[in-house]
């Protein structure tokens, strides 16, 4: 059993939550992810981890009410448990092995699609820790989906908000501020995108055009999120990869995102009814 | 002298009936069953049945007991040497082992050594006396001495090891990655061969009756490391019990198309995340027609999960029915439960819809050649005789890989090409780790897990009081 300590709402849709797993929290390290279980019907579900606090035992994540699991979820108070946590799971990101030295002088734009920021956070917290110059690029398709602004903006050199409906920053999707920024003149040694797999296959798309390298975070089907299922089974490069356990990222240019895409959507009819039956349709809602 | 009758049938649920329901199948032998099967035994002074038996219960002992009603004493005798006896009773190959080897299985049928086994097990848990498994008694003369030792996955290895070393005296962690323990036993072997409340539980339950302590949501490698373990938290020595993980699926196109699963994922599904009941959360897709590739245990217990979810099922194996490399009475129950077999059939694509969704699959007939380096016959494609099966669904049973996050989170622990640790009586090559089962052996058998397992707590011992 894992105490919330914290369930804050961000928006009505998504809530930011910390949890007390004093051994996850002393292990995470950015890129990686956690399975929960909210009760003992619950199903398992991978969520991203947005941070930690390895003193305290803090880990914090950010839910999307997306269906009936997640509704229960950001449905905890304070106070309440959360049956299971497990984590850190996958392995975390590639910079995470460069030395202080290997890291100098470069320079990484992160992309981040509505709750893609929550682990681009703790990713661009590590950079800047370590000195690195960091650009964000942080859309959504709306002002209501555009979360952690503030937190990022303390930890990264320059923050672009960009919605598709211009309620909030420019006016546009995220690649069109991509694209601007280094025609501008911005040099990228490297590019992380998260979010939506459809905002990280044209995310990579642009890098590619852009002979940028990128990396994404694939946010796919999984039940133990430790290798065993074979769930989250995603094509890169043509090689079949799990994505709990060879990811949770890879090279952008290599995913094979239709497929990806279309493995996201396998149990699409099971979440219907089951928002259904929890009469919780209105509020998905686009 | 023994008595000469026919084996003892054990009575078992319908078929027209156990495939639409979850119930264990068989029902086991009752009290007078028990003790009439038993009295066939012959007492063989040279029993081949224990040396066949991967952790050499003493069998005619425990089977004289039963024939003189003494079950509770039956019970003292398995649990010398198992600590599992409920489950390996339900899930032993016994016709390859203990009754593989009976002397009246020559001219006729052996002793129902794993029912009586089983029998046994579950009289004595129903009487629920303490006395029947004299844990603390098995060793004696050791009061607890507080020594810490880390068992890593609590499977039958990890169990079986850990059931010994709390009966020596050591203060025993068990850490498990999934929300439930039992490992293969929980996530794995279905409901209807090895009831999970009446038999998985109650069996981990007198573990943590003995002191064992049990540490769910605990991935070691990531949630914390073999040498935090040993460095940070004190342990003296950890038992690496984490099994075989990672799925193999087909290597042939289309084998990420929908509608294909590992059937690890089917099973986990089912079995741990109980999709099958009414009110879980966790989704199964029933397909109206579904195919299983493979001729294992797991091909089968994936088979008759999907036939009582109501698909409609044909297992489809490449060798022939001679060559199924799973119990015998599985396979019966399988056929008697309505699951179609196609022998000697191998898939050489799987063919999706326009969306992606599994449609068909394209196999190929083959035809037994050479005997291979497992010794069985290497079955070759006919050229020519390709046809479809038209299914929804394809559940992969091909077996598994290595899950290397161990090996490659633990400095100096040495594996083989295939990511297996390399071990020399259970030790490791890095000082205080051990390891068994399948992480060792590639995927085998519960009791073969359990017996690694039992012999590691005794070379743990050696050991700690070597240090």
């Amino acid at each position: 059993m894992y105490k919330i300590i914290k369930n804050e709402p961000l928006t009505p849709l998504i809530h930011y939550i910390e949890l007390e797993a004093p051994r996850l929290a002393k292990s995470a390290l950015p890129g990686q992810f956690l399975i929960v279980r909210d009760t003992q019907k619950g199903e398992r579900i991978p969520l991203t981890i947005c941070d930690y606090n390895p003193q305290t035992g803090m880990v914090a994540i950010v839910v999307q009410i997306v269906g009936a699991s997640s509704y229960k979820i950001c449905s905890l108070k304070e106070g309440d448990f959360m049956e299971n946590v497990l984590g850190p799971l996958g392995k975390p990101s590639e910079f995470v092995e460069f030395t202080s030295e290997e890291l100098k002088n470069k320079k990484y734009l992160f992309i981040a699609g509505g709750v893609g920021a929550a682990p681009i956070y703790p990713q661009v917290k590590y950079l800047h820790e370590k000195g690195v110059d960091v650009d964000v690029i942080l859309g959504a398709r709306n002002k209501d989906l555009i979360i952690l602004e503030d937190k990022l903006k303390e930890v990264c050199s320059n923050l672009y908000v960009c919605t598709d409906d211009g309620s909030k920053g420019e006016k546009g999707v995220v690649t069109l501020v991509m694209e601007r920024l280094v025609a501008e003149g911005n040099k990228y040694d490297m590019s992380i995108a998260i979010g939506p797999m459809i905002m990280m296959k044209f995310a990579s798309l642009t890098a590619k055009k852009l002979a940028l390298p990128i990396t994404v975070s694939l946010n796919s089907i999984m039940v133990d999120g430790t290798g065993m299922c074979g769930a989250c089974r995603v094509s890169v490069g043509g090689e079949t990869k799990f994505a709990c356990v060879d990811g949770p990222e890879f090279d952008g240019y290599l995913v094979d995102y239709d497929e990806a895409m279309r493995r996201q959507r396998l149990y699409k009819s099971f979440e219907t009814q089951a928002n259904k039956d929890l009469q919780i349709e209105h509020l998905l809602v686009r | 002298m023994a008595n000469k009758i026919d084996r003892v049938p054990v009575r078992e649920q319908d078929p027209k009936v156990r495939a639409t329901n979850f119930n264990e199948v068989c029902y086991g032998y009752n009290a007078a069953e028990a003790t009439l099967e038993a009295s066939r035994c012959l007492n063989c002074k040279v029993p081949r049945c224990v040396a066949a038996c991967p952790v050499n219960i003493q069998i005619p002992q425990f089977i004289s007991a039963v024939a003189a009603e003494d079950f509770e004493g039956a019970m003292d005798i398995i649990s010398k040497d198992s600590s599992l006896a409920a489950i390996c009773g339900r899930v032993c190959p016994q016709e390859t082992q203990c009754e593989g080897s009976c002397i009246l299985g020559v001219k006729g049928q052996p002793v129902a050594i794993g029912k009586l086994e089983r029998f046994v097990a579950d009289y004595t848990q129903s009487k629920k006396k303490e006395c029947s498994c004299k844990e603390k008694k098995a060793t004696d003369n050791q009061s607890d001495n507080k020594i810490k030792v880390a068992v890593v996955g609590s499977g039958p290895a990890g169990l079986a090891c850990a059931y010994d070393l709390a009966n020596m005296g050591y203060a025993v962690t068990i850490f498990e990655s999934l929300h439930t323990p039992g490992g293969v036993l929980t996530y794995g072997i279905p409901e209807f061969r090895l009831p999970k409340k009446d038999v998985v539980e109650k069996e981990i339950g007198k573990l943590v009756d003995m002191g064992i302590k049990i540490e769910t949501d605990v991935l070691v490698g990531r949630t914390v490391t073999i040498d935090q373990l040993l460095d940070k938290e004190g342990f003296k020595a950890v038992f690496v019990g984490s099994g075989a993980g990672l799925p193999m699926f087909l290597g042939v196109e289309g084998e990420n198309l929908n509608g294909v699963f590992s059937a690890n994922e089917y099973l986990t599904r089912s079995n741990l995340m109980r999709a099958f009941e009414k009110g879980s959360t966790t989704p199964i897709f029933i397909g109206e027609r579904v195919c299983v590739v493979g001729g294992g245990n797991v091909a089968m217990d994936a088979a008759r999960t999907a036939l009582r979810c109501g698909s409609k099922v044909t297992v489809v194996y490449r060798r022939g029915e001679q060559e199924l490399p799973a119990r015998r009475e599985e396979i019966h129950h399988a056929m008697e439960e309505g699951i179609e077999f196609e022998f000697l059939t191998n898939p050489t694509e799987v063919i999706g819809d326009e969306n992606g969704w599994v449609k068909s699959i394209k196999c190929v007939r083959m035809e037994l050649g050479e005997p291979d380096e497992s010794g069985r016959r290497r079955p070759e494609p006919i050229q020519g005789s390709e046809f479809e099966i038209e299914t929804d669904a394809v559940i992969v049973a091909l077996g598994t890989k290595i899950n290397t996050l161990i090996a490659s989170t633990t400095p100096g622990l040495e594996t083989d090409r295939k990511g297996r640790i390399v071990t020399n009586e259970t030790a490791s090559s890095r000082p205080g780790v051990f390891a068994g089962g399948d992480v060792v052996t590639g995927a085998a058998t519960v009791i073969l897990a359990m017996g690694e397992g039992r012999h590691a707590a005794a070379q743990i011992d050696k050991y700690i009081k070597g240090l």
